[in-house]
C-alpha cells in the first residue's frame, strides 16, 4: 500500500542534471573555495599542532574540523534515514504523497541549515564524486532488480519510445525559445523522465505489464541517451558559431550516439560474463562473492567511463548479464547480503543526492525569470503529450498488445519530468520543475490513476461472485502460461538454446540443482512442512468467527455480519493472481506474499501427488494413471531439462525421499 | 522434423481448425509453434508431464486441474486440435462474429455460455453437471492459504452453495452457476487479448 519507491532513476536523473551543469560553471567556484578553505583548515591544524608549544595538557579539547566531511554527511543520511521511518509509520502520509517529496523536503531542510548557519558545505558535492561515487549505486540496483524477460519482450517499443521519445522531446523542449544551442542542451537535459512515483502508483493500480515495461526501459535507456546528447551537443557549443556546424557533423554526431550506447552495453556484457565466470570457482571463500559482483559492476562502469562511452548503460547491462549467472553460482547467504548491500548502497547514494538538491535549492545561484520558468514548465508538459501520443500512436500499429487510450493519457501527463540546470536561470527553473513535478504530481498522481481507472470500483460482490472471479483470474493466468510468450519468439528460442548449450556450462558450477524452485522447495520441505502442518490443524486466526463453530447444514439464514465476515475471510485469504508485474519493495526484501504463496501451494502440491501414488490410486476424476505415475516419479535427475523442467525435478527430489 | 516452417500448410487439418475455432491464420501458427515447443521430444502429441513443465502452472493454485481440463475423458495424449480446442475458449469474443453468425450452426467456442462451462467444468470433476458441496469445499482448499481453518472453509463452502443453489437440491447445477454471475463481464475476464 502506499507509494513505494521502485526505482531511484529519478533523483539521480535530477541530480545529473544538476551536477552537470554545475561543472560547467558554478560549482568550479564553490569547490575551489571550499578546497582551499579546506586546506586552510588543514593548514591551521597542523599548525596548531606543531608550533606553538602547549602551555597545559588540556583536558578536553574540540577538534570539529577534522572530522566534519564523514561527521556531516553521516548526520544528512541518518536524518534521511529517520525521515523516512516516521514517513511510514504516520499512516496517512504515503498514501498522500510519494517518497520523493518527503526526501525533498528533508533536502531543503539541510540546505537552509547550511545556509543559515553560513556553513561552507563539505566538498562532497562535486561533479566528479557525484558521478564516481553516487550514481553507479543506484543504477546497479536498478539494473539488478530489473525483470528481465519483459524487458526482452518490450525492447522494441521501449528502444523506440525511449529513444524518440527523448529526441523529439529534447528539441522540440529546446527549440522553443532563443539561442537555440544552449536551448537544445537544456533540452536534452530536460527530456530525462522520472517515472518513480508512477511506477509505484501503477504497480499499485496493476496496470498492464506492458505499461510498466515501457515506462521502465525508457527510464533506464533514456538518461543514457540524455548523457549521450548532452554531451554531443557539448561538443558542438564548442564550435562558437552555428554556422560552423555541418552536415557532417551531425552525422558524426549520430554515429557518436549509437557507437556510445552499443559499447557501452557491450562492455557491461563482457564485465558480466567475466565476473560470473570467475564466481563459478568460489564455492570455498563465499565470503568474496558479493565483493567480486561488486567490483566489477563498477570496474565496467569505469571502464565504459573511460572511453567516454555510457557508464549507465554498462553497468545495467553488467547487472542484468550477470544475475542469471551469478544467482546459480552463489552461495545463498552471498545471495541475500548482495541484495541487502545493494539496497543498502542506493539509499545512501539517493539520500546524499536529495541533500545535494535540497542545499542548492538554498542558496545565493538564483536568478528569477518568470518567463523563462513558466513557459519551460508549459513547454515540458505539451511536448511530452505530443510525443507521448504521436509515437504510440504509430507503434500501436506494430504492436501485438495495443495501448488503450487510458495508456496514452496515463503516460503523458502523470510522468513528471526532471530536469537540469545550466546556468543561473536555468537552475531556478530546473529546481522549480523538479518541485512541481516531485510534490503537485507526485501528490495528485494517486487519484489521477484511481480515477482514469474505472475498473477499480469498490462494489461489493457475493462470496459467490469472488470465489469465481478469483478461480477465473487463476484459470486466465494458467492458460496464458500456457500460451507462452509469443513475441520475438525465435530469437529468443535462439538464445536460450545457445545459452543452454554454451553458456551454461562455462559459466555455471557443476553439481548444483539448477534452479531455485528446487533448492527452495528443499527448504521449505524440511522447516516448513512441519510448521504447515501444525498451523493447518490449529489455527489461529484472527478471523474467527463465533458462529461457524458449528456445521450449518439445515439452518439456511445466516446474519449479515457473518456473511461479512465470511466475505472479509475470503478476501484476505485467497491466493492471489500471480502478478506480471514487479512487486518489490524498495526497503525490505522479505519473502512476498506471492513467495510464500508460491512455497504453500508447492507444499500442497506435493503432498496430494504422494497421498495418491502412495495409496495406489489416482487422482479424484477417474484417470488409471497410477502405475504410470510412479514409473515417471523414479526417474533419477539426470533428463537433460528445458527450462521449467524444475517442478518435475522438484517432485522426483521429493519422492525420492519420502 | 524439427525445422520451424512458418508455413501453415504444415499443421495438419488447418481448415477444418479454423472453422471450428475461429482462430485467425496467424495465431494458428503462434499455437502451433508453442505446441512444438511444449512437445520437446517431438512425440506429435503433449502428454500431462510435458503440460506440467511450465513452471509457472506449478504455482498456480488450480495448476492441476487446469492440466486436466486439456485432457478430457481421462486421454493420455493431446494432440494439436485438442490444444487448440480448449485455448478458443479464450477468446475473445468479437461482436461481429455473433451477429454474423448463422443460428443454426452451432454455438463458437467462446461464447459465454461455453466459456462459463468451461470454468464449470474446474468444480465439477466429477461431471454429474453439478457442485456438490464437497467439490465446492475442494476448490475452496485450493484457493485458499494454510491459515483459514477446516471449520471456516467448510462453512464459507456451505454459504457459496446455498447462495447459488435455488432448486434446493443442496447442489449447484449449471445454469445456477451461471444465473449467479450474470452480472460479471465473463467474456472479458475469461479472454486473452492475444489470442485474436
Amino acid at each position: 500500500m502506499g507509494f513505494q519507491m521502485l526505482v531511484p532513476f529519478g533523483p539521480w536523473n535530477w541530480l545529473f542534471l544538476l551536477v552537470a551543469l554545475r561543472c560547467g560553471g558554478a560549482s568550479s567556484d564553490l569547490s575551489e573555495s571550499t578546497n582551499s578553505s579546506a586546506q586552510h583548515e588543514l593548514n591551521v591544524r597542523f599548525a596548531a599542532a606543531g608550533s606553538e608549544p602547549a602551555e597545559t595538557v588540556s583536558v578536553f579539547a574540540l577538534d570539529y574540523d577534522y572530522v566534519q566531511i564523514p561527521y556531516e554527511v553521516t548526520l544528512w543520511i541518518l536524518l534521511a534515514s529517520l525521515a523516512k521511518i516516521g514517513f511510514h509509520v504516520y499512516h496517512p502520509l504515503p498514501g498522500l504523497m510519494p517518497e520523493s517529496c518527503l526526501l525533498v523536503l528533508v533536502g531543503a531542510l539541510v540546505g537552509a541549515i547550511i545556509f543559515g548557519t553560513d556553513h561552507k558545505s563539505p566538498p562532497v558535492m562535486d561533479s566528479s564524486i557525484y558521478f564516481l561515487y553516487l550514481l553507479p549505486p543506484i543504477v546497479l540496483e536498478g539494473g539488478y532488480f530489473m525483470p528481465t524477460r519483459p524487458f526482452f519482450e518490450n525492447i522494441g517499443s521501449i528502444l523506440w519510445w525511449a529513444g524518440l521519445g527523448a529526441l523529439i522531446n529534447a528539441f522540440g523542449i529546446g527549440l522553443s525559445d532563443v539561442n537555440l544551442l544552449q536551448n537544445l542542451l537544456f533540452g536534452s537535459l530536460i527530456s530525462a523522465v522520472d517515472p518513480v512515483a508512477v511506477l509505484a502508483v501503477f504497480e499499485e493500480a496493476r496496470v498492464n505489464e506492458q505499461l510498466y515495461m515501457m515506462i521502465f526501459g525508457e527510464a533506464l535507456l533514456n538518461d543514457g541517451i540524455s548523457v549521450v546528447l548532452y554531451n554531443i551537443l557539448i561538443a558542438f557549443t564548442k564550435m562558437h558559431k552555428f554556422e560552423d556546424i555541418e552536415p557532417v557533423d551531425i552525422l558524426a554526431g549520430c554515429a557518436r550516439f549509437v557507437i556510445v550506447g552499443c559499447g557501452g552495453v557491450f562492455f557491461g556484457v563482457i564485465f558480466g560474463f567475466i565476473s560470473a565466470f570467475i564466481t563459478r570457482f568460489t564455492q570455498n571463500i563465499s565470503a568474496i562473492e558479493p565483493l567480486i559482483v561488486f567490483m566489477f559492476s563498477y570496474l565496467s562502469y569505469l571502464a565504459a567511463e573511460t572511453l567516454y562511452l555510457s557508464g549507465i548503460l554498462a553497468i545495467t547491462a553488467c547487472a542484468v548479464t550477470m544475475k542469471k549467472y551469478v544467482e546459480e553460482n552463489v552461495s545463498q547467504t552471498s545471495y541475500t547480503t548482495i541484495k541487502y548491500f545493494m539496497k543498502m548502497l542506493s539509499s545512501v547514494s539517493e539520500t546524499l543526492i536529495f541533500i545535494f538538491m535540497g542545499v542548492s535549492t538554498i542558496g545565493k545561484n538564483h536568478e528569477w525569470n518568470w518567463a523563462f520558468v513558466c513557459f519551460t514548465l508549459a513547454f515540458c508538459q505539451i511536448w511530452r503529450a505530443i510525443s507521448v501520443f504521436a509515437l504510440f500512436y504509430i507503434s500501436n500499429q506494430f504492436r501485438t498488445f495495443p495501448f488503450s487510450i487510458k495508456d496514452h493519457f496515463s503516460l503523458a501527463f502523470l510522468l513528471p519530468l526532471s530536469l537540469f540546470p545550466r546556468k543561473k536561470m536555468f537552475v531556478t527553473a530546473t529546481l522549480v520543475v523538479i518541485y512541481f513535478t516531485v510534490f503537485i504530481q507526485g501528490i495528485t498522481i494517486g487519484p489521477l490513476v484511481r480515477y482514469l481507472d474505472v475498473r477499480k470500483t469498490n462494489k461489493k460482490e457475493s462470496i459467490n461472485e469472488e470465489l469465481h472471479t478469483r478461480l477465473m483470474d487463476h484459470l486466465k493466468a494458467g492458460i496464458e502460461d500456457v500460451c507462452g510468450q509469443w513475441s520475438h519468439y525465435q530469437v529468443r528460442d535462439k538464445f536460450k538454446k545457445f545459452d543452454h548449450k554454451y553458456l551454461r556450462k562455462i559459466l555455471i558450477r557443476e553439481n548444483l540443482p539448477k534452479s531455485s524452485i528446487v533448492s527452495l522447495y528443499k527448504k521449505l520441505e524440511m522447516k516448513q512442512a512441519i510448521e504447515m502442518a501444525e498451523t493447518g490443524i490449529l489455527s489461529s486466526t484472527a478471523f474467527s468467527i463465533p458462529h461457524q463453530a458449528q456445521r450449518i447444514q439445515e439452518n439456511k439464514r445466516l446474519s449479515p455480519e457473518d456473511v461479512e465476515s465470511m466475505r472479509d475471510i475470503l478476501t484476505h485469504n485467497m491466493y492471489q493472481v500471480r502478478q506480471r508485474t514487479l512487486s518489490y519493495n524498495k526497503y525490505n526484501l522479505k519473502p512476498q506474499t506471492s513467495e510464500k504463496q508460491a512455497k504453500e501451494i508447492l507444499i500442497r502440491r506435493q503432498n496430494t501427488f504422494r497421498e495418491s501414488t502412495r495409496k495406489g490410486h489416482s487422482l479424484p476424476w477417474g484417470r488409471t494413471a497410477g502405475t504410470k505415475n510412479i514409473r515417471y516419479l523414479s526417474f533419477p535427475y539426470s533428463h537433460p531439462q528445458p527450462a521449467g523442467g524444475d517442478v518435475r525435478a522438484a517432485e522426483f527430489t521429493g519422492n525420492l525421499h519420502p | 522434423m524439427g525445422s520451424r516452417s512458418s508455413h501453415a500448410a504444415r499443421i495438419p487439418d488447418v481448415d477444418s481448425i479454423r472453422r471450428e475455432t475461429g482462430f485467425s491464420q496467424a495465431s494458428l501458427l503462434r499455437l502451433y509453434h508453442r505446441f512444438r515447443a511444449l512437445d520437446w521430444n517431438e512425440k506429435g502429441y503433449l502428454s500431462r508431464v510435458d503440460l506440467q513443465q511450465i513452471g509457472a502452472l506449478a504455482v498456480n493454485p488450480l495448476g492441476d486441474r487446469i492440466i486436466d481440463s486439456f485432457f478430457p475423458d481421462g486421454s493420455l495424449h493431446l494432440d494439436f486440435p485438442g490444444f487448440v480446442r480448449v485455448l478458443a475458449r479464450f477468446r475473445p469474443v468479437d461482436d461481429e462474429d455473433n451477429r454474423n453468425r448463422d443460428p443454426k450452426e452451432p454455438e463458437p467456442l467462446n461464447s459465454r455460455m461455453n466459456k462459463l462451462r468451461f470454468a464449470f467444468q474446474l468444480y465439477d470433476l466429477d461431471r454429474d453437471g453439478k457442485i456438490s458441496r464437497q467439490e465446492m469445499l475442494q476448490v475452496l482448499r485450493l484457493m485458499v492459504g494454510v491459515q483459514v481453518t477446516e471449520e471456516q472453509l467448510e462453512s464459507i463452502a456451505d454459504r457459496t452453495v446455498q447462495e447459488a443453489d435455488e432448486d434446493g437440491d443442496g447442489a449447484v447445477s449449471f445454469l445456477e452457476f451461471a444465473k449467479s454471475l450474470e452480472k460479471m463481464n465473463i467474456e472479458q475476464k475469461m479472454s486473452i487479448r492475444i489470442l485474436k
